[in-house]
């Protein structure tokens, strides 16, 4: 049986949790833009996580994820040494990379970590990459030397003013696109909220604007259909026709409401499961 | 000896029990009842009944051996053609295959030999007896794509020729439909399970979490020392009706809706963690053995009332007639020549009603069935809770699409020969619902087995 150890782990910062995670016929395939499955224990769901990072030399997987629900915080327990027992991928289309001329990339909270691997490939294809990363406050924020690496120019936010641009990344975009002249695609990917309202900010523009869904999903192979997001009034798979979509054309009120379907099940598999704790261990 | 005319009944659950919980419905044959329809057999010299067997089971051999109490005899006789009998005597359509040619059959009821097949089966799998032999190793390597029906039997014929055979399994358990579609009440995973570690103590292996198409394609296993490929990736992706309101919450694909129950197991929520949200009143879309399925996971999740909403009569349901009647004692209640045009929701976006439009039927079309034509101002609303969407899913593309030299059909699915499974690329051979779109578990594993026998050839020239 393949196994999926767990080669490094970092807390890059509260609530967030980085793996790396060895996993050589992925490595050997991931682009940025995709995404990998998982499972934790025996009785878990599979979730989706876009992939932060990857090295085919090393044949290693790097992902970021945040605390949010019962799965994620399970996950969150396990140290380096420790096997998922599941991780599929890549999944999903890649990001389209090409030397498109001056583009930007947009990060929220968690959200910086897939906007990073697009960030260095399109700087590799040969753009001018400027980047844009906030979060509620300055101990939230992640890769900022990455992202510095991989961008001409960097621009931060915090929510909280406690570092960078007091307010939200979607003021840096406003004035960028004021600074910027020719601006050819932007990227942006972070809570749901972040992208839909920096898809509002340049949907007057017509800055071609992708965003990195990230609905509920089981399979994420195309057979289920739990991860239906409308794009331009047509349904879409986001695990196979995505998870990249033109944030001008997705119904953003559906997919928040869709976001929302399993909350109440969610606290109470974390109450079932309390003191029990998790199976992972 | 007069013969009984009348099958020996399938002992089952009380409709009004099991249709609040998941244990297996047909309770099978106790080794009494097994050689009381056993008798009925009358050991045709020219049997029809195998010639409906799309794996070719020595039905009349198989039987004689069962009268004789020799029950090892009788279910290796049954293994020298079919790897799956557990499986097969549960959810095959023996009526329309084997049972309909039965002699037997022609003043009365046909020999029950589906549910002997289940006899034997499962008196082997309680006595846990070794696989059967797999010839001498020939060194070839075969890759099979997919561990549904088709790809298992695939796989297991060709361990037993002495090829070396890898299956990959784009999800973490291997079984496919068997064990995301079909529900436990059916074809219970154990079962599975258990016919599927005895494919793999012959020598098989099988990687799950494998997808090809995005980890590898069929290209690179070619390429990386495989000597031919079996493609069996079934029909995966769900279809839609693209209509108003389809994509409020509780608006399910069957294949969601049962692969959340079946493979994630949401109806032992919380303890296991992947939810499933049934409602008061659930309506599944569509007729055929998925929407039955549906239908009656809906009862046991706990709905008060699920619905069958089906364009066409009853005379046209695709759905095998046991599973109607035992979706109907449960109480599913039917609402043919009817079909919704719209779904309402309420601002939280969860789906509360749908609009049913009435059918009547007209001239047959291309199907031969006849067409539905929707009565004018016939409208009426419904109020329900959960939609399960059932009519029909379509080829998965990921293979089709990555693989060179691969001609693909209209409807997405993949041009092979339906005697060898030969593909327009040679070494490249598929079979099941990728080839045919959505049909049974023993098509598929007809295809399977010629598939593989056409491998063996294939390869034994290759070596000259």
């Amino acid at each position: 049986m393949v196994v999926f150890p767990i080669l490094h782990k970092e807390v890059p910062a509260p609530s967030l949790t980085l793996f790396v995670v060895k996993a050589p016929e992925i490595a050997a395939k991931a682009e940025p833009g995709q995404f990998v499955i998982l499972r934790v224990e025996e009785k878990g769901e599979r979730i989706p996580l876009t992939i932060a990072d990857f090295d085919r030399q090393a044949g290693t997987i790097t992902v970021i994820f945040q605390e949010v629900g019962y799965t994620t915080t399970c996950l969150a327990r396990l140290a380096v040494g420790d096997e998922l027992l599941d991780f599929v991928g890549p999944l999903g289309l890649p990001s389209e990379i090409e030397n498109y001329g001056k583009v930007v990339c947009v990060g929220g909270g968690v959200g910086i970590a897939p906007v990073y691997p697009i960030a260095r490939a399109l700087k590799e294809a040969g753009n001018h990459v400027i980047s844009i990363i906030g979060a509620r406050t300055k101990e939230l924020l992640i890769l900022e030397s990455e992202m510095a690496r991989a961008s001409d120019r960097l621009l931060v936010a915090t929510d909280d003013g406690s570092y960078g641009h007091h307010g939200f990344v979607t003021d840096l975009v406003r004035q960028v696109m004021e600074e910027e002249k020719d601006l050819a695609v932007l990227w942006a990917i972070g809570p749901m909220i972040m992208m839909k309202n920096v898809a509002e900010t340049t949907r007057p523009s017509g800055l071609k604007t992708m965003v990195s869904m990230n609905p509920i999903m089981v399979d994420g192979t195309g057979m289920c259909g739990a991860c239906r997001v409308s794009v331009g009034g047509e349904t879409k798979f986001a695990c196979v026709d995505g998870p990249e979509f033109d944030g001008h054309l997705v119904d953003w009120n559906l997919a928040v409401r869709r976001a929302a379907m399993y909350r109440d099940e969610e606290q109470r598999v974390i109450a079932y499961h309390q003191g029990g704790g998790c199976g992972c261990h | 000896m007069p013969l009984n005319t009348a099958k020996w009944p399938m002992p089952a659950q009380e409709p009004a029990v099991r249709r609040r919980n998941f244990d297996e419905v047909a309770l099978g044959y106790t080794e009494e009842m097994a050689l009381q329809e056993a008798s009925r057999c009358i050991q045709c010299k020219k049997p029809g009944c195998i010639k409906g067997c799309p794996v070719e089971v020595p039905i009349p051999e198989f039987i004689g051996l069962l009268s004789e109490k020799n029950y090892q005899g009788a279910i290796e006789k049954i293994k020298e053609k079919n790897n799956l009998p557990a499986i097969c005597g549960r959810v095959c359509p023996q009526e329309s295959q084997c049972e309909k040619y039965c002699l037997v059959g022609k003043k009365g009821d046909s020999v029950a030999i589906g549910r002997l097949e289940r006899f034997a089966a499962d008196y082997q799998l309680q006595q846990g007896i070794e696989p059967p032999p797999v010839a001498a190793s020939t060194g070839f390597r075969v890759a099979v794509v997919g561990s549904g029906p088709a790809g298992l039997t695939a796989a297991a014929d060709l361990a037993r020729m002495g090829h070396q055979v890898t299956v990959f399994e784009a999800l973490h358990v291997p079984g496919g439909v068997l064990m995301y579609g079909i529900p436990e009440f059916r074809l219970p995973k154990h079962i599975v399970q258990a016919e599927i570690n005895s494919i793999r103590r012959m020598g098989v292996e099988i990687k799950a979490d494998s997808v090809v198409g995005k980890m590898t394609t069929v290209d690179e296993l070619l390429k990386n020392g495989y000597d031919a490929v079996f493609i069996g990736t079934g029909a995966g992706l769900p279809s839609f009706m693209h209509i108003p309101g389809e994509n409020f919450n509780g608006v399910y694909s069957a294949n969601e809706f049962l692969t959340r129950s079946n493979l994630m197991k949401a109806y032992l929520f919380p303890e296991y963690v992947t939810p499933i949200k049934v409602g008061r009143r659930v309506a599944v879309i569509g007729a055929g053995n998925v929407a039955m399925d549906a239908a009656r996971t809906a009862l046991r999740l706990g709905a008060e009332e699920s619905y069958i909403v089906y364009r066409r009569s009853a005379e046209e349901m695709p759905a095998r007639k046991e599973e109607v009647e035992h979706a109907e004692e449960e109480g599913v209640e039917f609402r043919l020549l009817t079909s919704p045009v719209e779904y309402y929701g309420d601002d939280k976006g969860w789906v509360t009603g749908m609009r049913l439009q009435r059918f009547e039927l007209g001239e047959p079309d291309a199907s031969g069935r006849r067409r539905p034509v929707p009565v004018e101002g016939s409208e009426y609303d419904l109020e329900i809770d959960t939609v399960v969407v059932a009519i029909g899913q379509t080829p998965n593309p990921l293979v089709p699409r990555t693989t060179s030299g691969l001609e693909v059909g209209r409807h997405g699915t993949i041009v092979a020969s339906e005697e060898t499974g030969e593909t327009t690329r040679p070494g490249v051979f598929a079979g099941g619902d990728i080839v045919t779109g959505a049909a049974t578990v023993i098509l598929a594993m007809g295809a399977g087995k010629k598939a593989a026998r056409a491998i063996d050839a294939y390869l034994k020239e290759k070596k000259q």
